[in-house]
């Protein structure tokens, strides 16, 4: 007896191509089971196409997808273990909530016992908080039920994946937090593999354990989504998850300072190893701290506060510093020194830890 | 301007109304009223040559309907599958199968049944072991055939207009759902696409029920309802013809509006197949 393949999906050297489009470039990628893993990119990376490749309906122009160790290549949809919740949910409209759960159990050979099909189908309704309405026709549920009815259909056929593609977008946002929150529920109490496409980087972060950030067909960075935000692997991932202020700098021969533009020296990270050159500096908004007054310290930059926007807790500022151009910089309220908020107009002093800069070849 | 579209709408229907009212005429003649009367029902039903016809009629507008629903709900199953360069010359093609006038689709169908007949009779008879080949020839085979014809482009293009609203998504949500390429035709697209395709069946059956000018060409020795009325006229309009004409009308107004419902019918709304 051969031991269970630990990865329920892999991607070995995939392509996919469009006529002279690529859509998929040489992708590898392995899904460890029971994971919850999240394609994030946008739209037009190949996130979709991915997922597709899994549920059967595209087939690779090159490379392989194994499902549980099985070779999927030719395999069609309704041969494959795995079901998806499509991102407009794809209901059948001429049958009631309990038939659509019920289709994909009906289609079991042998043929199921109609009271088995029944109780699981209502079953797969109460996990989704839809119990009692079996016979409502799908034209009467609102948007947020209809999304629970599709996660019923798929998650009744106990599939080894269950792919979501932009589940939550047609949601407006209270939902979309709580059908978050709801997915993660589910996932952990069905222990079977979940795999995410979004082009919305906060469910990537806030619902995976693993992230997968795609640009222009290839995977450009997966791990952690912790890891995603405090090192990202490239300027595009510092970009795109999360907000990032870009500086324009150039590492010195030593290998060890960046000078910015404006003239000011920073020492970077020793263990970095960055090439001397022209480099770009990331730094993330809330990594700055914003004072009234200098404290005379290394790291810090002036500027001329022009715009805040007030949202609660926090405040972002976008601030135009002398020599650097306009920067993004988010403050806690009680962190800001004598007045909770800074006004527009007003001098400032930025100041930041060094050691949390990104430096990426420019 | 209203005086203008009261006297349009009067052209249009006042005749129609006039052949109504005429058939229930008591007396013989076509332009005086002297008393209601069902008589001329009655001997139109009595006529057995007006019989005839309309069993025919019946007949071929049934045969050429049931072909059409069925192969023309196939062709815009399979022009889904076309490239949208393949799609846009079939639409045009069918949308000039609808817009050619009754006479060139008749003559042009005489032709070349004429030349498939010459062509075929000779190279059955050398085949056939028998001493009596069959003679093909013009008869309702022939009117089957037109009308089919015309009416599968009238069908493909309701059901296609049905399809493209469907939307890919629930046809790969049934495939992802385990069903089978056949499972997923006959219980997710079929249910939808039923009402579109029993209209173009009403709209084809109508059209070749009420067909004169292509029937006419392509009948042979045939007599349908129309060219029945078509032949009597010559003896003269009696209210006998007022009452098959009304009778006609009736149930093509009918058929009509039963196929205009089925249309407006959305996929939100009643046919639970199962």
């Amino acid at each position: 007896m051969t031991a269970a393949p630990a990865n329920d999906i892999e991607f070995r050297s995939v392509t996919k191509r469009y006529g002279s489009v690529t859509a998929v470039s040489d992708i590898n990628l392995a899904v460890p089971k029971g994971a919850f893993v999240a394609l994030l990119g946008p739209s037009g990376c190949g996130k979709t196409t991915c997922l597709r490749m899994i549920g059967g309906f595209e087939q690779p122009s090159e490379g392989t997808v194994l499902i549980d160790g099985r070779e999927m290549n030719g395999v069609p949809p309704y041969r494959r273990p795995v079901n998806m919740v499509f991102q407009h949910y794809a209901l059948f409209p001429h049958f009631d909530v309990e038939q659509n759960v019920a289709y994909g159990l009906k289609q079991a050979r042998p043929k199921l016992a109609a009271a088995e099909i029944s109780a699981r189908a209502r079953e797969a309704l109460e996990m989704v908080r839809l119990g009692g309405f079996e016979k409502r026709r799908i034209h009467e549920m609102s948007g947020g039920q209809q999304q629970r009815v599709a996660l019923a259909r798929a998650i009744v056929n106990k599939p080894s994946v269950l792919l979501l593609d932009e589940p939550l977008a047609a949601l407006d946002k209270k939902l979309r937090t709580a059908m978050q929150i709801e997915l993660q529920t589910l996932q952990r109490e069905l222990g079977i593999t979940f795999v995410l496409v979004t082009h919305d980087q906060e469910e990537a972060l806030s619902m995976s354990d693993m992230v997968c950030v795609m640009n222009a067909g290839r995977i450009v960075q997966m791990a952690r989504p912790r890891e995603i935000y405090d090192r990202p692997a490239d300027l595009f991932v510092a970009d795109f998850v999360g907000k990032t202020n870009r500086i324009a700098a150039t590492v010195e021969a030593d290998g060890s300072t960046l000078r910015l533009s404006n003239g000011m020296a920073l020492a970077a990270n020793a263990k970095a190893g960055l090439k001397p050159g022209a480099a770009t500096v990331a730094l993330r908004p809330e990594a700055i701290d914003l004072v009234r007054q200098s404290g005379g310290g290394g790291s810090e930059l002036a500027g001329t506060v022009t715009h805040r926007i007030f949202l609660g807790s926090t405040a972002e500022y976008q601030i135009n510093v002398d020599g650097l151009g306009d920067f993004l910089v988010t403050a806690d309220r009680r962190s800001v020194q004598e007045s909770d908020l800074v006004e527009p107009g007003e001098r400032v002093v930025l100041t930041f830890d060094p050691g949390k800069v990104h430096v990426f070849p420019a | 301007m209203r005086a203008l579209v009261t006297f349009v709408y009067l052209f249009l229907y006042a005749p129609i109304a006039l052949v109504v009212l005429f058939s229930f005429n008591a007396g013989r003649s076509a332009s005086e009223f002297t008393g209601f009367s069902t008589m001329w029902y009655g001997k139109a039903l009595g006529n057995t040559f007006l019989i005839t016809a309309l069993q025919n009629s019946l007949m071929i507008a049934f045969t050429s309907a049931v072909l059409a629903a069925v192969f023309g709900t196939m062709a815009a199953l399979g022009m889904q599958r076309l490239s949208a360069r393949g799609r846009a010359i079939f639409d045009g093609l069918f949308a000039a199968a609808i817009v050619i006038p009754g006479v060139v689709i008749g003559i042009a169908t005489l032709v070349a049944l004429v030349e498939v007949f010459s062509f075929l009779n000779p190279a059955l008879a050398s085949i056939w072991p028998g001493d009596k080949p069959p003679q093909l020839g013009l008869g309702y085979g022939s009117i089957i055939a037109a009308h089919g014809l015309f009416s599968l482009a009238l069908v493909t293009m309701i059901v296609k207009a049905r399809i493209a609203s469907l939307g890919r998504d629930i046809v790969e949500a049934s495939s992802d759902l385990y069903a089978t390429p056949f499972t997923t035709f006959r219980q997710i697209v079929l249910p939808q696409i039923l009402p579109s395709v029993l209209a173009g069946f009403l709209l084809a059956f109508t059209f070749s029920f009420d067909d004169f000018i292509v029937a006419f060409f392509v009948a042979g020795s045939k007599t349908t309802l129309p060219i029945y009325v078509f032949a009597s006229i010559r003896r003269g309009v009696t209210p006998e013809i007022n009452a098959i004409a009304t009778m006609v009308l009736v149930a093509s107004l009918l058929m009509i509006l039963i196929a205009r419902v089925l249309m407006r019918d959305k996929t939100t709304k009643a046919h639970a197949g199962e």
